[in-house]
This record gives structure tokens, C-alpha cells and sequence, in this order.
């Protein structure tokens, strides 16, 4: 092999290592906090720093605050639960947007309007915290929430008056608004893809545009469908400044109603690094480490399955 | 007779809940187009009317002064960072892209494309958190320049790389025959000949790159830091002001000034990667063509 080539692969190769280092080092920082939290992490809700004006005691072998008890079963739920809000809506919508822009649309417009739904993806996600936070949350809390508790008020999920707007709602309301266009662009192409005799000869043998899209089109697309559907959980999973902004920000308090407040695994870590360097001991820095890494992992796996189903397809039409 | 009467109803029956099926769906899809687009045009005009009202000279003049002032150590830190982050990723994200285009074939080239994806997929909280952990804490820069473009590297070198990718195969492979043909060493062929075919699309990459660093504030938080004052150069050691901070921190004040400082700073971001997207379209559009 030529140093050209060699020297490529060096430069590429940094990539991989790039993950691998993040795994790595997120590990080894959080190991005693790992060894200390054990599995009562991922299923207590309780999140205490303990007394950090006292002396560290020693628990288990390692100095920890007086009471410190780190548990994160709060913000794994806060997280699933906006996340698949989040997805109710975005796929519906998100379904909706492809077939209006591939289907329903005039041809001559297809790439402004694709251009103008693509506009979605690259506002940054502060601005749709700021945006979430000035006009949703009092929207959701004055229009949609009333409307929504009259409506499914008799599941005990969505009842009671909210009292907030910021709440799991308006975060699940956020966050559908960014992934829509991963779901939508993804589909898009994959129509894009379908031959276009396949559409007439639909149409020739007398059916409907509703009934060629119903049976015909959409199920041709189903496996981009669940891989951008995917792609978009663990683009919600790891959203953090505009959950960050609109959902109340909840401590050691499970959400029970969809109006409850909520923080998600990625917000809690944005929110806490100052608090948790109060603590003496570092074992709070090593915990929110700890809950950098649960996350990561959560998300190389939702990732890794959504592209080997995007990937498959991809393979299957060029093989 | 009445049988087909029957028949004929059943049949007329059945096409017009057809027509309202169909119309029903166009609907729907239409409505769904709107859901979408309402809520982006309202946060254009936020950004945008709220940004102009507290536009004003000051903001390029003077650094923040607690919660008023200008924006101006904000806007050095977000240039800075980002120049910075997309000097670290380009050399990396463009050798790692021609390498996929031009090598990809082979077992380790589909990893490296699969794990570039998947990076892509890792939370940016994340990366900024194992920056702290690496950078700011492990070799002690604490929150700085340097440690804020690294991280912002990381997160975009695998978007550089695939774009470069994606350029670098649009290449006929009739100019890679004929460059050979004419005697090139494979470098040659390579950087001399097969990379500046590709350079609009390479460009998007950085382009659009740098738009995602302008816009990014997750993995700056634990690693940037913030600073009121203009950057004295230092890549270590000292924390650097930007953006996207103002407007997460500034618009939870209960101060008009706070607030009209983190409009502000929305609407320049916005600007700037809207202006990003239109110019990195313009780029694409030749080679899209050929």
C-alpha cells in the first residue's frame, strides 16, 4: 500500500477512534460512580447530592456528601416519555408532509416547498427553545391544554388542568416540530425511488390517488419509514437545549399526567454540572458521567439499528 | 329491476365514499403541510421582528455588561470557535471522505461509513460532556477556546466527510482513467484532479459545517464556558463568550435588556445560517446539473 493511501486511512480512521475514545473515557471517569450507584441507578428516582456542607463520609469505600443518593429513574422516563410524544406526532405529520410534497404538490414547486420544510432542519435547536419557551408553553397552557383534558380527560393520563405550560406536553410538542423533517425527507426520497409505472398502472386499473398511496405506496416504503422513524427517536432521546427550556425541569418526581414537568437525561446533565461541583467528593460529577454514558450508549443503539435498516434497503436496490 | 336499482345505489354508494376517501387524505396531507410550516414561519417572524427591534450599533461595538451591552465578545467567541472547529474538521473530514469514495469498498471502509453515521447520532451533550471530562478537567485547559473548537470538531467532522463523499463520487469515472492515462501518480489523481472536480460539493460540507457550529450550544456549555470580555488570544485557560449562550441564559432573566440581548443573538444566528444555506444551495446547484 502507498503512504498516500495509508496516510488517508490514518485521517479516516480517527473517526472510529473518535467514538471509540468517547466510550472509553466515559467509562473510566465514571467507573467509581458505576462501582458506587450500582443498579439502583437506572431505577431510583431519587437524585441527592447530600449534605455538601459536611464532611464527605466514606460508603462502600468511596467518599461520598452525607446522604448523597444518585438515582436517575426520573429522567430515563422524562426522556422515553417526550421522545415518544414526540414520535406519535412527528410520524402521522411527518407521513402526511412527504406524501403532500412527493404526491400532492404541483412538480414545478416540489423543491421550494421541500427546500422551505428542509428549513426545519437547520434552525438551531436554542432558537426552538426560545421559541418553545415565548410562545408554545403559553399556548399549550391556554388552548391546547384545556382542549386536550376535556377531550381525554377520562384516560387519568391526560386529566387534570395543567398548571404550567411547561410541561411534557409542550416538550413532546418540540421536539415532534425537529424531527418531522428527518421522518419527511427521509420518505421522500424513498418515494422519489418508487418507479413511476408503478403509480400509473395503479391508476389504470381504476384506483383512486388515496387507494395507490394506502396500498400501494406506502407499503412499498415501510422499511425507510421505521428506519427514519428510528433515526428520529434518537435524534428526540438526545435533544437537549430545547427540552432544556420548555419541560420544568422536574427533580425526583415521576411525571403523572401528561401536564407534569419533566427533565430529560440530556437536559439534566446541561443543568447540573455546577451544582454537582459543589460536591467535595467528585462523586456527583462522576454520576452525571454516568448518565453522559447510559445515554450514549442508548443512542448507538437506536442509531446503529436505524441505519442498518435504512442501510439494508439502500443495499438491496444497488445489489 | 329494483335489484339493479339496488346494485346501482350500492355502486354509487360505494364510489362516493371513494371520492371522500380521496379527498379526505389530500386534506389531511395538505393539513399536516401546514402544521409544519405555520410553527417555522412563527419562529422566523419571532426571531426576525423581535430581532430587529433590538438591533442597534452597540451590539457590534461593546462587550456584554452583565445582562445589557453589546454582543460583541459573543460574536468574536462564535467566530472564533467556529473557524476554529472547522479548521480542526476539515483536513480530517475531507481525507476521511476521499478515502471513503475513493476506497470505500473495503471491509473497513463500510465500518468507518457506518461508524461516521453513527457518530452523527450521538448526542451533543454527550460529546460535550466527555470534552469536559477529557479536555477541560483530564489535561487541565479548563473551559476555553480550544477545548469548545475541538468539541465542535468532533461533532461535525462526520457531516464534512460524507458530503466530501458524496462529491467526490459524482466524479465521472472517465476523468479518473483519463488522469490516469495520462500518467498521474495515484496522489496526483487524487488531489490534482479529483478533488477540485469536487470542490463545490466539498465546500457545502464546510459550509453547512460551520453553520451547524454557529448554531450549536449543548457541547459548549462544559467546555467554552462564557466570558464577558473579548478573547486575549489564549487557546487554554480562558473562557470564550458565543452566541447561542445569550440566548438560552439571557431570555430566562426577567430583565427587558436580557431579553432583547438574547433576541438579538437569535436573529444573527439565524442570519447567518440561513445566509449559510442559500449560498451552500447556490454551490450544489452547478454540480447537480452536470
Amino acid at each position: 500500500m502507498n503512504p498516500f493511501r495509508l496516510s488517508l486511512q490514518a485521517l479516516a480512521t480517527l473517526i472510529p477512534l473518535a467514538l471509540l475514545a468517547i466510550f472509553v473515557f466515559l467509562t473510566a471517569y465514571s467507573w467509581p460512580a458505576i462501582h458506587f450507584n450500582g443498579v439502583r441507578f437506572l431505577f431510583s428516582s431519587t437524585w441527592n447530592l447530600g449534605n455538601l456542607y459536611a464532611d464527605p463520609v466514606v460508603r462502600d469505600g468511596y467518599s461520598i456528601a452525607v446522604g448523597a443518593q444518585y438515582g436517575i429513574a426520573v429522567f430515563i422516563v422524562g426522556t422515553l416519555a417526550s421522545s415518544v410524544i414526540a414520535l406519535l406526532i412527528a410520524i402521522p405529520v411527518g407521513i402526511g408532509v412527504a406524501l403532500f410534497l412527493s404526491e400532492y404538490a404541483p412538480r414545478r414547486m416540489l423543491s421550494v416547498l421541500s427546500q422551505i420544510a428542509e428549513l426545519l432542519a437547520m434552525v438551531p435547536s436554542v432558537v426552538y427553545g426560545l421559541w418553545g419557551l415565548q410562545v408554545l408553553a403559553p399556548i399549550v397552557l391556554r388552548d391546547i391544554s384545556p382542549v386536550v383534558s376535556r377531550t381525554l380527560g377520562f384516560i387519568p393520563f391526560f386529566s387534570g388542568p395543567a398548571t404550567s405550560g411547561y410541561n411534557l406536553l409542550t416538550a413532546g410538542l418540540v421536539l415532534a416540530l425537529m424531527v418531522v423533517p428527518v421522518i419527511s425527507s427521509t420518505l421522500i426520497e424513498a418515494m422519489q425511488r418508487v418507479p413511476t409505472d408503478v403509480r400509473e398502472s395503479c391508476f389504470a386499473l381504476g384506483a383512486t390517488r388515496a387507494e395507490m398511496i394506502g396500498k400501494i405506496l406506502l407499503p412499498m416504503v415501510r422499511t425507510p419509514l421505521i428506519g427514519a422513524a428510528i433515526l428520529a427517536l434518537g435524534r428526540a432521546l438526545g435533544e437537549t437545549m430545547a427540552v432544556l427550556m420548555v419541560s420544568g425541569g422536574a427533580l425526583n418526581y415521576l411525571p403523572s399526567t401528561i401536564f407534569s414537568p419533566i427533565t430529560s437525561m440530556a437536559a439534566f446533565i446541561a443543568s447540573q454540572l455546577d451544582s454537582a461541583l459543589q460536591d467535595p467528593s467528585g462523586m456527583a460529577v462522576r454520576s452525571l458521567a454516568e448518565i453522559a454514558l447510559v445515554l450514549l450508549v442508548i443512542a448507538v443503539i437506536v442509531n446503529v439499528i436505524a441505519r442498518l435498516l435504512t442501510y439494508q434497503v439502500r443495499g438491496a436496490r444497488h445489489g | 329491476m329494483a335489484e339493479l336499482t339496488a346494485t346501482k345505489t350500492r355502486g354509487n354508494a360505494m364510489r362516493g365514499s371513494r371520492v371522500v376517501s380521496n379527498f379526505a387524505l389530500a386534506t389531511l396531507c395538505a393539513i399536516a403541510f401546514v402544521l409544519v410550516i405555520a410553527p417555522l414561519a412563527d419562529i422566523l417572524w419571532l426571531v426576525f421582528e423581535r430581532g430587529a427591534r433590538a438591533m442597534s450599533w452597540t451590539l457590534f461595538t461593546q462587550v456584554t455588561n452583565g445582562i445589557s451591552g453589546g454582543l460583541l465578545n459573543a460574536i468574536e467567541g462564535t467566530l472564533v470557535l467556529s473557524c476554529g472547529a472547522v479548521l480542526f474538521a476539515a483536513p480530517v473530514g475531507v481525507a476521511a471522505g476521499i478515502y471513503l469514495a475513493e476506497y470505500g469498498v473495503s471491509h473497513w471502509g463500510r465500518s468507518v461509513r457506518f461508524l461516521c453515521d453513527v457518530l452523527v447520532g450521538v448526542p451533543s451533550i454527550v460529546l460535550g460532556y466527555f470534552s469536559y471530562v477529557t479536555l477541560v478537567i483530564g489535561l487541565g485547559w479548563q473551559f476555553s477556546a480550544l477545548a469548545g473548537a475541538i468539541t465542535l470538531a468532533v461533532l461535525v467532522v462526520p457531516y464534512i466527510a460524507r458530503f466530501t463523499e458524496l462529491a467526490m463520487r459524482q466524479n465521472p469515472a472517465a476523468l479518473r482513467e483519463a488522469a490516469y492515462a495520462l500518467g498521474c501518480r495515484e496522489h496526483q489523481v487524487v488531489l490534482r484532479v479529483l478533488l477540485p472536480a469536487a470542490r463545490s460539493g466539498v465546500l457545502t460540507g464546510i459550509l453547512l459545517s460551520f453553520a451547524i457550529s454557529v448554531g450549536e450550544t449543548a457541547p459548549l456549555i462544559y467546555t467554552a464556558g462564557w466570558s464577558n470580555y473579548l478573547w486575549s488570544g489564549r487557546l487554554t485557560h480562558e473562557p470564550i463568550g458565543y452566541l447561542t449562550y445569550v440566548i438560552w441564559s439571557f431570555i430566562n432573566q426577567p430583565f427587558a435588556s436580557a431579553h432583547a440581548l438574547a433576541y438579538a443573538a437569535a436573529f444573527l444566528v439565524i442570519m447567518v445560517v440561513l445566509a449559510i444555506n442559500v449560498l451552500a444551495r447556490r454551490l450544489l446547484k452547478p454540480s447537480a446539473l452536470a
